[in-house]
């Protein structure tokens, strides 16, 4: 799977640098927000549900199922190895993100299958999740 | 019947220039002018008719072209008009329709072309190509965003690749048979030929997809009453409205939360029109990708959730049934040009009411559905040839 990642690796912005560095320790974190109970992503300054500011970060279990996902044999940008599989996950505390499936054959990714979080670092300050198949306990 | 005050707004012109895969003859600008005197020359006016306009040349997205919003003054030489802000397409009529409605201005001039906007093949089109953080990374684009929709459709309902390959088919074999189409000729199609062709991103093969290429549209819209003496037959609007939950291609594409959006907009829009599905000739819905088509049928209550898939077969979509879908051959084989396409879909139906719509006519075509159907936007008109 060194072909990773599939596209330009995403430049770091104030509000979103605390997700793309966590992966260094190995965590997946995402903002929780403290008046409404609510996770929230992409990462933002203000709750989208009830505008509050008290948003903090807190670290997900990576654990998730495949809330869909497609294999792409054209990719957008030449010199990239196809095939890939583009998946969202829908993890389990209930939030969902765009990622990969590796460490898989593309043939053996389904809808509903159980996923857990991997890193790739793929600049000086990311770690990109992404999800390869997981064992339900 | 309900009044709205859409009711006194009607389309009195509309044009394509030639539509090609790429116009090296042209430039944005000059084929924006040949839609522009198009127009005009179909809706029988000069510009001294028009006090109000929205034009644009070549793409808002994902990069503005230099001189996107056309100077008012080009084309009005300093008389004051009424200027609209939308982007082209059905969301652009709506916004004009209701300067018309509420006596800003009278008739309104849209145009838009593109040429150039796509030349290095080596990657997918520009506007397939959105630049967000929480997007690009993991190597999606449009195509793949679609697709992660029609997926999830396929796992909760069972719809079929051949439900979308008779989608495909079907509006290919429109383009095959309209003279102005990019790929007049090509076919006819089979839905085998479809799933023969080459993946793009499961569920779509290339046939499944739209198509990019070059050229210029327009479009007049002014009141019913200043229709009735021109010189073409007018198509009058009945019922619109648009739903949006934000911005295509940034945050994850979950299917509940976007599968639905525009199912309010078309109510709202039937309950202007007082009408219903049943009361529809021609759907000519947005038709990006196969599988938009069985979600459009489903989003504006043509049929029940999930029932999509069987709904378009047996011919029920093509040119002897109850729905005829997209009758020029669509973004899939009559032209798309960036933007100026969301306005070609409406223009498909226009030539329905009309009765110019050649050997893609559908008789007696009185109430047509058209809609700009993308991820997290989903715009929608319904007009006919007789004003409520």
């Amino acid at each position: 799977m060194s072909a990773l990642p599939y596209g330009p690796p995403p430049q770091p912005t104030a509000v979103s640098a605390p997700h793309w560095a966590a992966g260094e320790h190995g965590e997946l974190r995402v903002q929780h927000c403290e008046q409404c109970r609510r996770f929230v992503f992409n990462p933002a300054t203000t709750c989208p549900f009830c505008l509050s500011g008290e948003l903090t970060w807190v670290r997900s279990s990576g654990l998730g199922v495949v809330h869909t996902m497609t294999t792409v044999y054209r990719a957008p940008t030449p010199g990239t190895e196809t095939p890939y599989v583009v998946a969202v996950i829908e993890l389990e505390e209930g939030w969902y993100m765009f990622s990969n499936i590796v460490d898989c054959a593309a043939r053996d990714v389904a809808i509903d299958m159980p996923v857990v979080v991997t890193f790739r670092q793929v600049s000086d300050d990311v770690w990109l999740p992404v999800f390869r198949p997981a064992k339900r306990s | 019947m309900p009044t709205h005050p859409f009711h006194n707004v009607a389309i009195a012109g509309v044009y394509n220039t030639r539509q090609a895969r790429q116009l090296p003859d042209e430039t944005t600008e000059s084929i924006t002018w040949d839609a522009i005197h198009g127009v005009l020359a179909d809706a029988g006016m000069t510009a001294a008719d028009v006090d109000g306009m929205n034009v644009t040349g070549g793409l808002s997205y994902p990069v503005p072209t230099p001189d996107f919003r056309w100077d008012p003054y080009k084309i009005f030489g300093g008389r004051p008009v009424w200027t609209g802000w939308a982007t082209p397409g059905i969301v652009a009529i709506l916004e004009a329709a209701s300067a018309i409605a509420t006596g800003q201005c009278h008739t309104v001039l849209l145009a838009n072309g593109q040429v150039g906007a796509y030349t290095s093949h080596a990657e997918t089109a520009p506007w397939t190509r959105p630049s967000n953080e929480f997007t690009e990374p993991w190597g999606l684009f449009t195509t793949a965003e679609f697709a992660l929709l029609a997926k999830r459709h396929m796992h909760l309902y069972g719809t079929k690749p051949e439900h979308l390959a008779e989608v495909s088919a079907t509006i290919r074999n429109y383009g095959h048979v309209n003279p102005e189409a990019v790929y007049h000729g090509k076919g006819p199609f089979t839905p085998n030929d479809v799933l023969a062709s080459r993946m793009i991103a499961d569920p779509y093969h290339l046939l499944d997809c739209s198509t990019t290429s070059e050229g210029g549209v327009g479009m007049i819209l002014t009141t019913a009453e200043r229709a009735r003496d021109l010189p073409v037959t007018p198509a009058y609007l009945l019922g619109g409205a648009v739903d949006t939950v934000g911005p295509s291609y940034e945050r994850a594409v979950v299917f509940d939360e976007l599968a639905w959006v525009g199912q309010e907009a078309g109510r709202r829009a039937f309950d202007m029109a007082g009408l219903k599905p049943t009361d529809v000739d021609i759907c000519e819905f947005y038709d990006n990708f196969s599988w938009e088509i069985i979600h459009q049928f489903e989003l504006y209550g043509f049929c029940e959730k999930g029932e999509g898939g069987p709904f378009v077969m047996d011919g029920r979509i093509g040119p002897d049934g109850q729905y005829p879908v997209v009758t020029d051959g669509g973004t899939m084989s009559f032209a798309h040009i960036g933007q100026g396409q969301y306005l070609q879909r409406v223009i498909a139906g226009v030539q329905q009411l009309r009765g110019t719509a050649g050997a893609r006519q559908k008789d007696g075509a009185a109430v047509v559905l058209a809609s700009n159907t993308g991820l997290t936007r989903r715009p929608v008109l319904i007009y006919g040839s007789e004003q409520p």
